[in-house]
C-alpha cells in the first residue's frame, strides 16, 4: 500500500499531494490561530509548541534509537537557565544565546550518552533519571542560577541590541510566531535527519545493536550522537520555555516533567515524528488545561468536587492531574501500545481496504 | 557528630534502604519488571496504617497488620489489573506502566491525605538511646531496624531455598516458559511476588516514616536511594541489596555530615559511577546476551 518504489520517493518530504495540501492547510491554520484565540490560549499554544520540540527530539532518542531516557527535564532546564544567563550576564543576542545553550545541552547529552554505551534497559532508565534529578539539585543549590527562587527572563529581544538594532517581542502573540517558526524548522530537521545516514543508523541500532555493529555502524558514535541531538532539541525548547513562562525556578523541571515528556512520545507513537507532535499536543492540552482545572469542567467537574468533598479533601482536587496522567500511561500500554500513530495507521488501513 | 553515631545511624538507614531495595529486587527477580511504583505503593499502605491508627483509634500493631494486609492486596491488584493485561510489553512499556501506577497512587494519596503534614509515631523512638560502647550510641529505632532486617533476611533465605513457592519463583525467573511446562502457574507466582514485595516495602516504609514527616512525597527520596542500593547490589542478588543498602546509608551519612548541601544527590552520583564501572552492579552476574 505504502510501497516506496525509488530512493527519491523515500526521501521526499511530502509523500503525496494530499499530504502537502493538508500540511499547507495546517500551517495556514496555525498562522491564523492567534486572531481567534484569547491571551490564555495563545500561551497554551506556545506551551504546546515548546513541548512539540522536546517530544520530537526525545522521539529521535527513544523512538528511533531505542534508548530509554527519563532525564529530559534536565536538558530542558539547562536550555532555560543557560539561555537566560547568557543573555543577562554576557549580554549575548537572543539567537546566539539560544544556540549556545542548546549546544551546551547537547554536550551534556553527549556526556550522558557515554555511560549509556555500557548500560541498557532498566539500568539506563535509572542512570538518566538520576541525571535529571542531579541537574535539578545542582541548579537549585548554585547562586549563579538564582538558587531556589529561580530566574526571570529578560525582555525577548530578537535583534542585536549592541549594534543598535533591537526588536523586542512583548506579547504572547509575537512570541507565538517566533516559536512557531522555530518549531516548524526543528520538526522539518527531525524528519530529514531520520532519512540521512545517521537517522538510518539510529533505526538500525534500535532494531538490533549487534546487527547494526556487524554492518559497520559505529555504536559509540551514533548512540552518543542520538543523545546529543535529542538534548539539543530539549535545549532549544528549554530556552524558548524560559520566555513563555517569564519566570521559573529549578523545581519546575522535576521528575514529573521528564515523565510527561516520555509519555508524550509513548502516547504519540514511538518512532514517528507526526506521532510525537500529536502526543505532545494532546498531553499538553490534558495536563496544562483540561485536567488542571478539572473542577471547572461542566458535569464531571461538579461530580468530582462533590465526591472529593464527601470522601477525600476538597483542596486535593488538583491531584486529579497526576491520577489522569497515571491512567493515561497505564491505559496506552495496555490498549494501544503503538500510540496515536498506531491507531491512525489502523484507521487508514481499514478505510483503504474498505469494504473488505 | 561522633564517628560511632554516624556509623550506626548510617548502617540503620542503610538497612532500611536495603529492605526497601529488597522490594524492588523480588519483583525484578521473578518478572524482570523494574517497579518504579514501589515507593508510592509503600507510601500508600503506610497512609492506610496511619488512617487506621488515627481515625479508628486502633493500637499500633493492629494498624500495622492492617497495612500489611492492604499492601498485599494492593500488590496483587496492581499486578492483576495493570501488568497482566499488557500483551508482550516492551521494557519501555513496563517502565511506563509502573511509573503510571506511581503517579496514580501519589495522586490518590495526596488527594486524600495531602492537605496537611502528619506525624506518624511508631513504638520505636529514635530519641531513646543506649550507649553500648563509649562513643557508640544506638537508638531504639536502630535496634528495631536491625532486628527486623535480620528476621526478614533469614525468612527470605529460608523461603527461597526451602519452600516450594520460593523454588517456583526462582524457576519462573530463570525461564518462564520452562516453568510453565513444569506446571507452575506463573501468573500466580507473579501476583504473589508483587504482594510479597509490597509487604516488605511497607515494613521498610513504616520504619522510615519514624524519621520524617508523613506526607505523600515522603517515600520519594528513600525509594531512589533504595533503588540505588538495589542497582549497587546488582538488582538480582538478595544479600547484594542489603550490602548495597549498607554502603548507600554509610556514604550518605558521612557525605551528608561533611557536605549537607549535596546530600540529596550523593545517591545518584554513586549509581552513575557504579554503573559506569560495573554495569551489572557489584554482585550481579553480567549476563552475555545471545544473538
Amino acid at each position: 500500500m505504502d510501497m516506496k518504489r525509488s530512493y527519491y520517493e523515500d526521501i521526499e518530504l511530502f509523500g503525496s499531494g494530499t499530504v502537502l495540501f493538508w500540511a499547507i492547510i495546517l500551517l495556514a491554520g496555525l498562522l491564523a490561530a492567534p486572531f481567534f484565540a484569547t491571551q490564555y490560549h495563545v500561551y497554551l499554544f506556545n506551551l504546546i509548541l515548546v513541548h512539540i520540540i522536546v517530544a520530537v527530539g526525545l522521539n529521535i532518542l527513544v523512538g528511533s534509537t531505542g534508548q530509554i531516557a527519563l532525564g529530559h527535564g534536565g536538558f530542558f532546564a539547562i536550555g532555560a537557565f543557560v539561555t537566560v544567563l547568557l543573555m543577562t550576564k554576557l549580554q549575548l543576542p537572543f539567537f546566539v544565546a539560544l544556540l549556545g545553550s542548546a549546544f551546551i545541552a547537547a554536550f551534556f547529552g553527549f556526556l550522558l550518552g557515554l555511560p549509556a554505551l555500557r548500560l541498557e534497559g532498566p539500568y539506563l532508565a535509572i542512570a538518566t533519571l538520576a541525571f535529571g534529578l542531579a541537574i535539578m539539585h545542582i541548579i537549585g543549590h548554585m547562586e549563579l542560577f538564582g538558587g531556589r527562587t529561580g530566574l526571570s527572563a529578560p525582555p525577548l529581544d530578537i535583534g542585536i541590541p549592541q549594534l543598535g538594532f533591537s526588536w523586542v517581542l512583548h506579547s504572547q502573540v509575537s512570541k507565538y510566531y517566533l516559536i512557531l517558526a522555530i518549531t516548524v524548522g526543528m520538526v522539518l530537521f527531525a524528519i530529514n535527519i531520520l532519512k540521512t545516514k545517521a537517522g538510518r543508523a539510529f533505526v538500525a541500532i534500535r532494531d538490533s545493536e549487534i546487527a547494526a555493529e556487524v554492518i559497520g555502524i559505529n555504536l559509540a558514535v551514533y548512540k552518543t550522537l542520538a543523545f546529543a541531538v535529542s538534548a539539543f532539541y530539549a535545549g532549544i525548547a528549554g530556552g524558548l520555555y524560559a520566555f513563555v513562562l517569564g519566570f521559573f525556578d529549578p523545581f519546575t523541571f522535576n521528575l514529573i516533567l521528564s515523565v510527561i515528556f516520555l509519555v508524550m512520545v509513548v502516547v504519540g507513537g514511538l518512532g514517528s515524528v507526526m506521532g510525537a507532535i500529536a502526543g505532545a499536543t494532546l498531553i499538553t492540552y490534558l495536563m496544562y488545561d483540561l485536567f488542571k482545572n478539572v473542577g471547572e469542567v461542566p458535569v464531571v467537574g461538579d461530580l468530582l468536587v462533590s465526591f472529593s468533598r464527601q470522601w477525600l479533601t476538597v483542596s486535593g482536587i488538583d491531584n486529579f492531574n497526576l491520577i489522569a496522567l497515571g491512567l493515561v500511561m497505564i491505559g496506552i500500554i495496555i490498549f494501544e501500545p503503538l500510540g496515536i500513530f498506531g491507531a491512525w495507521i489502523r484507521v487508514k488501513k481499514y478505510w483503504k481496504t474498505w469494504p473488505f | 557528630m561522633p564517628f560511632g553515631q554516624l556509623l550506626i545511624e548510617g548502617l540503620a538507614m542503610g538497612a532500611c534502604y536495603g529492605l526497601f531495595g529488597l522490594a524492588v529486587v523480588i519483583i525484578y527477580k521473578t518478572s524482570e519488571v523494574v517497579n518504579f511504583a514501589a515507593g508510592d505503593m509503600a507510601m500508600f499502605s503506610t497512609f492506610v496504617s496511619f488512617h487506621v491508627l488515627t481515625v479508628y483509634g486502633a493500637p499500633f500493631w493492629v494498624s500495622f497488620l492492617a497495612a500489611l494486609a492492604f499492601a498485599a492486596l494492593l500488590g496483587v491488584f496492581i499486578e492483576f489489573f495493570f501488568l497482566r493485561p499488557a500483551k508482550n510489553p516492551s521494557l519501555l512499556g513496563l517502565i511506563v506502566i509502573t511509573i503510571g501506577t506511581q503517579l496514580l497512587l501519589a495522586g490518590v494519596a495526596s488527594w486524600k491525605w495531602g492537605a496537611e503534614q502528619q506525624a506518624f509515631s511508631i513504638p520505636f523512638s529514635y530519641q531513646v538511646t543506649y550507649e553500648i560502647m563509649p562513643g557508640f550510641v544506638i537508638s531504639q529505632w536502630a535496634i528495631a531496624v536491625f532486628i527486623i532486617a535480620a528476621l526478614i533476611m533469614a525468612f527470605l533465605y529460608f523461603f527461597f531455598k526451602h519452600t516450594k513457592l520460593g523454588t517456583a519463583m526462582r524457576a519462573t525467573q530463570q525461564n518462564k516458559h520452562a516453568a510453565k511446562i513444569m506446571g507452575i502457574k506463573t501468573n500466580r507466582v507473579f501476583a504473589f511476588a508483587w504482594a510479597f514485595s509490597s509487604v516488605i516495602g511497607v515494613t521498610a516504609a513504616v520504619l522510615l516514616s519514624a524519621r520524617t514527616i508523613l506526607d505523600p512525597q515522603f517515600m520519594m527520596e528513600p525509594f531512589l536511594r533504595a533503588f540505588a542500593a538495589a542497582v549497587l547490589g546488582g538488582l538480582m542478588s538478595i544479600p547484594g541489596v542489603l550490602i548495597g543498602g549498607g554502603i548507600m546509608g554509610l556514604i550518605e551519612n558521612f557525605f551528608g555530615y561533611a557536605w549537607p548541601t549535596w546530600k540529596p544527590i550523593t545517591a545518584f552520583v554513586v549509581i552513575v559511577l557504579v554503573l559506569c564501572i560495573r554495569p551489572a552492579g557489584l554482585f550481579g552476574k553480567h549476563y552475555v546476551k545471545k544473538v
